[in-house]
Order: C-alpha cells, then sequence, then structure tokens
C-alpha cells in the first residue's frame, strides 16, 4: 500500500465494520454527553440545595418567566431540522448532490430560526427585565445551558455551510468520502437536537 | 534528530510534494514530528515547573530569608505553588507521556504509517501549547498568576486575583487539546493496526495508551464545565459555587448566593481522580516495555495485566470522593468512596507484581532504561502504599492536607512516572535520533537522581504525621512545624542537588544528537515493531506495512536462533 | 450499513413517521405536564418522555438501530455507565446528609440574623 496513505477513511474497516472519521465522531459525541451531563448534574445539585426563601431560592414556574410556547415551538424547529439533516444524507446515498444540498440548505435555515428566536424572544426580553445570569443560580444555569447549546448549534451551522459551498467541491473527487463527512455531521446535528429534548423538559417545564 | 524526514520513499510518493521547513517541521501533521514538538514542549514546562518548586524550597528551608535582595510574600508563594502543580500535571507529565511517548511511539508499535487523523493531531498540539502560554503569561499580571492551589477550590478562587482567569481559559485550551488527542487515539488504535496485529498482541504499552485515551474522553468534559461556570462566577457574577452571606477579608459579597462549594469539588475531582491514572498507566507501560525487553523474557501475567488496567480505568471514575473525605459528606457515601478506593488498589498490584515477577529468572541487562525500570518498582510500590491511609477516612481525618499526602502522590509521579518517562527516553531516544545516549553519563543521572528523589519525598511521610499542613508558607510559626524544620531542609536540600543531578542527563542529551553512537533499526534487540522501522522512521514509518504473526513479548523461544523473535517476522526464522 | 436505493427509501419512510412521533410527543411533553403527579412523579414522567424521544433520534436519525460496529457500542455503553456515576452520585452524596444540612447548607448565616437557611 501506498505509504502515508490512511486505510480505512472511506470504506469501513472489515473487522470493526466502521470508517473511521464515524468511530471519532461517535467517540467525540460521549465527550458531549459528559459535558452536558456535568451541566445537568449541576442543575440538580443546585436545585436541590437551594435555600427554601430568600433572593437564592429557586424561582416558580411563574418566576422563570419561561414561555413553553417559544421553547415548544424551537423544539419543533430543532426536531425538523434534523429530518432535513437525515433527508440530506439518504439524498447522498441515493446519488442525488442538488437535493442534499437543498436539504442542509433547510437545516442551516432552521438553525438561523432556532437562533433568532432564542436571541430575540428570550435572551434580550430577559436581559432589559433584569433576568440575568447574576440574578440567580435558575437563570445562570438557564443562560449557560442554552448558550452552550446555541454555541453548538452555531458551530453546526458553519460546518454545514462549509459543505454547502466550498465543501462540496469534495462530491466530484470522491462522492462516497463527502457522503460520509455529511454522516458524521448529521451525528452532530441529531445529538444537539437530543441535548434541546432534555433542556426543554428540564429548564422550561419543571 | 527529524533528520529523517529527508528519505522521503520517491517511488511511493507519486502525488506527494517535498513539503516546505514550515509544512515539515512546525506545521506538520505527522506524529513523529508533533510527538517530538510535545516532548521538548513539556520538557521545558517540566523544568519551569521545577524551577518554581526550587525557589518556594528556599522559602520553606529558610523563612523569611531573601534570594539575592528578593522577598517570597505568601502570595508569590501560593501562586508558585498552585502553578507548578498545574504546570507539572497539564503542561509537563500528560503532555510527555501522552503527547510525547503516546503520539511517538504508539503508530509504529501498531505497525501504521500516522495517526487516523494527522490535521486535528497538529491542532491538538497547538491547543497544548496556547493554553500552556495562557497560564505562563498569567504570572505577568496585576496580582500575579492563580493562587488557589492548582485544584481551584472556590468560593477562593472565585474572589482571587485575575491570574485565575487566565488559569481557567488556559484549563480550556488544555482540555481542548486533550479532548481531540483522545479521539484520535482510540480511534487509531482501533482502526490502524496492522495485519494479524490482534488486541492481545498488542505491546502493554499500547494498551495502557487505550485505557489512558478513554480517561481522558470522559473525564475531562465535567472539569471543561465546571471551568466554564468558575469563569461566569467569576466573570458574570453567578453563584454556581458562591453561598449567600460570604464575607471576604471583612468586605461583604455581592454574590444572590445559593451555590455550592462542593459543586466545584465533585465536578473537580470526577476529572482528577483519573487523571492521576493518566499519570501513571503510560509509565507502566513504557516500565513494561523496558522490562520485557532487558529481561529477555516474556512479561509474566500480561492478560492478568491487561485485564487489570481495564478494570482500573472503570474503577478510576468512581472513587472521586476520597478526595473528600473531610468535607463533612455522610458516612454511608464516605464509606462508598472508601470501599471503591480500596478495590482499586487491587488492579495496581496485580500490576506491579506481575512486572516484579517478570524479572524472575530474568536474564536482565542494567544498562539506564532498566535501571530506571527497576526503581519505578519499589518507588511506584512506595506510592501506592501510603495512599492506602489516605484512602480510609478514619487515619485520613489526620493525615488530609498534610505533607504525607504530598509525599504520597509526588512518590507516585516523581520517582514513579518521572523515572518512567526516564526509561522512555533512554529507551526510545535511539529510535527517534538514530544515536545512543552515552551510558556512563545515563548511570550517573540515574544514581545521583535516584538518591535525591528520595531525599527530597521521605521526610514528608513524617512531617506529615508530625501534623505539618501543606500549602504553608512558613511551618516555623507553628510549634510542632518547628520541631520538625530539619526534615524540611533535609527535603530542599534534596530538591537542590536533584535539580543539579540533572545537568548530566542535559549534556548528554544534546551532546548526543551531534556525537552519539550511531545506530541501526534495532539497537536492544527488540521484538515490537517500532524497531523495523529505520532509526529515525521516514514519513510514513515503514516501506512495507508489517504483518504480525506472535505477540509482543517473544524473547528466548525455544528453538529460535536468537533470543528474541520479533513480532512481524514469518514462521520459524 | 447498505448501500442500496431501496433500503434507504423504506429508511426514509421511517424518518418521516419519527418525525411525527416526535411531534406528537413534544406535544404530550406539554401537555402531561399540567397534571399533577405526587412527588417527584412529574419530573420522572418528563424524562421518562424525553428518554423515549431521544432513543428514536438516536435509532432512527443516527442509524443506531442498523449499527453493528462493536467499537461504537461498547464506547456507548462505557459513556452510559459513566454519565449514570455523574448525575447519580453528587445526588447520593447530598442525600447522605442530615434533612437540615441538604437545603441551603452553604448559606452564612451572620449571628444576628438566626435561624435562616441551615
Amino acid at each position: 500500500m501506498s505509504v502515508a496513505v490512511l486505510p480505512y477513511t472511506v470504506k469501513p474497516h472489515p473487522v470493526t465494520g466502521v470508517y473511521s472519521g464515524k468511530l471519532g465522531t461517535w467517540l467525540f459525541l460521549a465527550s458531549e454527553v459528559m459535558l452536558f451531563g456535568a451541566l445537568f448534574s449541576a442543575y440538580v445539585l443546585l436545585r436541590v440545595g437551594a435555600p427554601a426563601t430568600g433572593p437564592a431560592a429557586w424561582p416558580t414556574h411563574d418566576q422563570t418567566h419561561l414561555s413553553w410556547k417559544i421553547g415548544g415551538f424551537n423544539t419543533l424547529v430543532l426536531i425538523v431540522s434534523s429530518v432535513t439533516m437525515v433527508m440530506a444524507w439518504a439524498s447522498l446515498k441515493m446519488n442525488n448532490l442538488a437535493k442534499g444540498r437543498m436539504y442542509l440548505g433547510i437545516t442551516v435555515a432552521l438553525a438561523f430560526v432556532f437562533i433568532i428566536v432564542k436571541l430575540l424572544f428570550e435572551y434580550i426580553p430577559k436581559f432589559n427585565a433584569g433576568h440575568t445570569p447574576s440574578h440567580n443560580n435558575f437563570f445562570a444555569l438557564y443562560f449557560t445551558l442554552t448558550g452552550l447549546h446555541a454555541l453548538h448549534i452555531i458551530g453546526g451551522i458553519v460546518v454545514i455551510t462549509y459543505f454547502i459551498f466550498p465543501g462540496s467541491t469534495l462530491w466530484r473527487k470522491d462522492p462516497e468520502y463527502y457522503t460520509n463527512r455529511i454522516e458524521c455531521t448529521g451525528l452532530y446535528w441529531h445529538f444537539v437536537d437530543l441535548v434541546w429534548i432534555f433542556l426543554f423538559p428540564v429548564l422550561y417545564l419543571m | 534528530m527529524s533528520g529523517g524526514h529527508h528519505e522521503h520513499h520517491h517511488d511511493d510518493h507519486a502525488h506527494h510534494p517535498e513539503l516546505g521547513f514550515w509544512r515539515k517541521y512546525v506545521f506538520s501533521t505527522d506524529h513523529k514530528v508533533i510527538g517530538i514538538w510535545y516532548a521538548v514542549t513539556a520538557l521545558v514546562f517540566l523544568m519551569v515547573g521545577f524551577s518554581l518548586m526550587m525557589l518556594m524550597r528556599y522559602q520553606l528551608a529558610y523563612p523569611g530569608r531573601e534570594i539575592f535582595g528578593w522577598l517570597m510574600l505568601p502570595e508569590t508563594y501560593n501562586s508558585f505553588g498552585a502553578m507548578h502543580g498545574t504546570i507539572m500535571v497539564f503542561l509537563g507529565v500528560v503532555p510527555m507521556v501522552v503527547g510525547g511517548f503516546g503520539n511517538y511511539v504508539m503508530p509504529l508499535q501498531i505497525g501504521a504509517p500516522d495517526m487516523s487523523f494527522p490535521k486535528i493531531n497538529m491542532f491538538s498540539y497547538w491547543s497544548y501549547l496556547c493554553g500552556g502560554i495562557v497560564m505562563l503569561a498569567s504570572f505577568f499580571v496585576p496580582g500575579g498568576a492563580a493562587n488557589s492551589g492548582w485544584t481551584s477550590y472556590t468560593p477562593l478562587s472565585v474572589t482571587a486575583t485575575q491570574g485565575q482567569t487566565f488559569w481557567l481559559l488556559g484549563m480550556v485550551f488544555l482540555i481542548t487539546s486533550s479532548l481531540l488527542g483522545s479521539v484520535n487515539f482510540i480511534v487509531t488504535i482501533i482502526q490502524l493496526r496492522a495485519k494479524g496485529l490482534e488486541f492481545f498482541r498488542l505491546p502493554f504499552f499500547v494498551w495502557t495508551q487505550f485505557v489512558t485515551a478513554f480517561l481522558l474522553l470522559l473525564a475531562f468534559p465535567p472539569l471543561e464545565a465546571a471551568a466554564v461556570l468558575q469563569l461566569m462566577d467569576r466573570v458574570a457574577g453567578t453563584s454556581f459555587f458562591m453561598p449567600e452571606g460570604l464575607v471576604v477579608s471583612g468586605v461583604p459579597q455581592t454574590y444572590t448566593g445559593g451555590g455550592s462549594p462542593l459543586l466545584w469539588q465533585h465536578l473537580f475531582w470526577f476529572l482528577a481522580h483519573p487523571e492521576v491514572y493518566v499519570l501513571i498507566l503510560p509509565g507502566m507501560g513504557i516500565v513494561a516495555e523496558v522490562i520485557a525487553n532487558n529481561t529477555r523474557k516474556p512479561l509474566w501475567g500480561y492478560r492478568a495485566m491487561v485485564y487489570s488496567l481495564i478494570f482500573l480505568g472503570f474503577m478510576s471514575f468512581i472513587v472521586w470522593a476520597h478526595h473528600m473525605f473531610m468535607t463533612g459528606m455522610g458516612t454511608k457515601i464516605s464509606a462508598f468512596f472508601a470501599t471503591t478506593t480500596m478495590i482499586i488498589s487491587i488492579p495496581s498490584v496485580v500490576i506491579l507484581t506481575a512486572l516484579l515477577i517478570s524479572l524472575y529468572r530474568g536474564c536482565i541487562r542494567f544498562n539506564v532504561p532498566m535501571l530506571f525500570a527497576l526503581a519505578f518498582l519499589p518507588m511506584f510500590a512506595i506510592g501506592g502504599l501510603t495512599g492506602l491511609p489516605l484512602g480510609l477516612p478514619a487515619s485520613d481525618i489526620h493525615l488530609h492536607d498534610t505533607y504525607y499526602v504530598i509525599g504520597h502522590f509526588h512518590y507516585v509521579v516523581a520517582p514513579g512516572t518521572i523515572f518512567a518517562i526516564f526509561a522512555g527516553i533512554y529507551h526510545w531516544y535511539p529510535k527517534v535520533t538514530g544515536r545512543m545516549l552515552n551510558s556512563a553519563l545515563g548511570k550517573v543521572h540515574f544514581f545521583l537522581s535516584f538518591i535525591f528523589i528520595n531525599t527530597v519525598f521521605m521526610p514528608m511521610f513524617f512531617q506529615g504525621m508530625a501534623g505539618v499542613s501543606r500549602r504553608l508558607y512558613d511551618q516555623t510559626l507553628y510549634a510542632h512545624g518547628e520541631a520538625v524544620q530539619g526534615l524540611t531542609i533535609m527535603s530542599s536540600w534534596g530538591a537542590w542537588m536533584l535539580g543539579l543531578s540533572q545537568l548530566p542527563f542535559i549534556l548528554n542529551f544534546f551532546m548526543s544528537l551531534r556525537a552519539g553512537k550511531r545506530i541501526a533499526a534495532n539497537p536492544w534487540d527488540a521484538t515490537t515493531l517500532e524497531w523495523v522501522a529505520p532509526s529515525p522512521p521516514p514519513h510514513g514509518n515503514f516501506a512495507t506495512i508489517p504483518v504480525v504473526y506472535r505477540g509482543p513479548y517473544e524473547y528466548s523461544v525455544p528453538g529460535v536462533q536468537t533470543d528474541f523473535f520479533p513480532q512481524h517476522v514469518g514462521a520459524e526464522a | 450499513m447498505s448501500d442500496a436505493h431501496a433500503d434507504i427509501s423504506k429508511h426514509v419512510k421511517s424518518y418521516i413517521g419519527v418525525f411525527l412521533a416526535l411531534a406528537v410527543l413534544t406535544v404530550v411533553t406539554v401537555a402531561i405536564s399540567r397534571v399533577h403527579f405526587s412527588g417527584s412523579g412529574n419530573v420522572i414522567v418528563a424524562l421518562a418522555i424525553a428518554a423515549f424521544k431521544a432513543s428514536l433520534v438516536a435509532a432512527i436519525f443516527m442509524h443506531l438501530k442498523w449499527e453493528k460496529s462493536p467499537s461504537i457500542w461498547w464506547s456507548l455503553v462505557i459513556c452510559a455507565m459513566f454519565f449514570l456515576f455523574l448525575i447519580l452520585i453528587p445526588v447520593l452524596a447530598v442525600g447522605d446528609l442530615p434533612p437540615q444540612a441538604q437545603h441551603g447548607m452553604w448559606d452564612v448565616v451572620s449571628p444576628a440574623a438566626g435561624g435562616g437557611g441551615h
């Protein structure tokens, strides 16, 4: 075999059954589970340990000023974006680059909707009303959890946009390699959706 | 020492343009170049961390005395202490054993042309360097570097000076580097093993890198999360770790409160306990390689060692609160952690015992790597045994936060891992450079280091039992500290002599680059795959990827002409 | 993971199916949060529904249902175990304290203010 050419980057390994990028992506997602897990653990400890009265007491549902309608809408936006993401991969697998890029484009658009809704209807009104991270630990956790999640969405937007435009030239050289990269991006994107599936009830409904 | 890259195999490089200086030596994606960068950077950081400690030890031995007209203030002492720990652990030892040795040796030992993700590998290094620079830069900001211990306990760290923010930012860079690196290591070991190299034919060193990578992958993220939370407490005024009503130096704090300092400790130690196994496991791997090679017989109990390693890795995630026995935890949870801690000592003992038994009836070659590897065994034993009274809550009441703890963990890391690192350097320097290190200088380095490292750390157990606290600027302020000040002076002189003892090594390291004895591929007559490639290996490592036919330690096999039967050689030579 | 055209179009059907299930379950999540269960019932129900939704995403969108690679499965199992330790053990640690020390235990109360959060 040619020196310094790495095997199993496109075709799967005969024994492990996976190509390297996918295994790497899953391992990265495992570390992300631990990252968000630590924040959920912090949520549990801080909520359980909060004093009963006073400014540091855990706010009641009304005092959190979180709208389940906005949260629910955003949840549906992300779920649809997950569907379009997996449809993008399926289209590429069926050799249709144009359809694949279209679905990727819709995914990015939906991601933007999520961010804009968050910013315009949640973050900015909260800051204006004085419900800042320093106000109490609920808001501290709310902003940290959703903020970190939003950063992950933005990261996803950057990567997917790259694959729609400059990255799509890889299709001509090696369509299977390109499709695999979209699969890995999809795994990341579904994970981001998954985190929100837990964040929504925990923050908005409990 | 990276001169081997001139030897490109042009027949295989149809579309591989010759790289310029910067792409070849600085922004390289070759695991060997990256490994060398990691190792050199780590050695520099180890020297920095060591120097901080040598200065601290002057204050400890002669409290209040100026060093060339400069008086070390308590705040400075605290900064030096916090940074000594941080630099040694995160910028020195782990980058050396994982980034340095792991990156360079592991792909060679599995017969791979490089790591699975070479560009990510390069990015990991630069992220590490950025983190290191941020950490060092903190010495020069107003208020100096972080001074709340390497453990950054809240609420002290939240109310500390600017340097702490740098520490937290530096940690984010370092953790990112580590996470990317561990993904790379795991995928490489799973995907890129040569044909015939099944998991139970892997050198023990590769196994240790594999388990270590899982520890880093899954244990670091909670600390990253905690660092972000602490950053928010410091910068955004949140109260994740801040209780209500806190008053600091007479100034009531304005945090809303409701936070928990214990939350920081849980999240920190969730990483930091597996981290200490990250510190020791690759070292054990290095020692295993050197012992097998220099006893000319297979490792005894290889399978038991591997299973113990896996069990150890798993257990390391559920012992962390043995660092928190004195925080007022309940008796049931303390009993849980004490139990898991006692259980985790079993696999360690299995590995150590297997290494010891491996010596029995061996044909031992007392070369310099072997001297360091042999010394590792009793030193690690002392470190491990002294961990037992710390892992039991009752005795920990007396020993927690004393010098006994410092003695315990330094024995494991200093004459433990650092000696393993020296063994590894003397063992693999020929592979990296094509030249041998001078043996006489090496033996001087070894004997002096061995004597003085024990001089530094042995007295600490007695100081701890006498009740001297750690992180103490001047123990002579207390009667019980004054009583054992003699031990402090002994440790300090040991430390300075230990520093001087490294000079033969530094001299040897640079001299041998030019004047060391030149060797071919396999100067140690070893069996593992890294010795198949030329010394140093070219880009791509092997002209043809070797095929593996047997286990990693087939030494003194009956019926074979030589006393070693390399993994890649076909049936009966 | 098969490359055949036909298989992929079968999968497309399951993607739409999962989407509908997720949408419905989201509505259910909101609706059921209005119903008051005793003790920590609400928490358990909400998390159970979320876990089920997550498993649908993981199985169908992330293709775990068809994933045969042992490396991936082992990594996920190990991760799940440590995730559970991370979530459960600190809670158990706090739970092992006497009740009066569990809430606001870190709040510093000045002598003048009296009982407060202890």
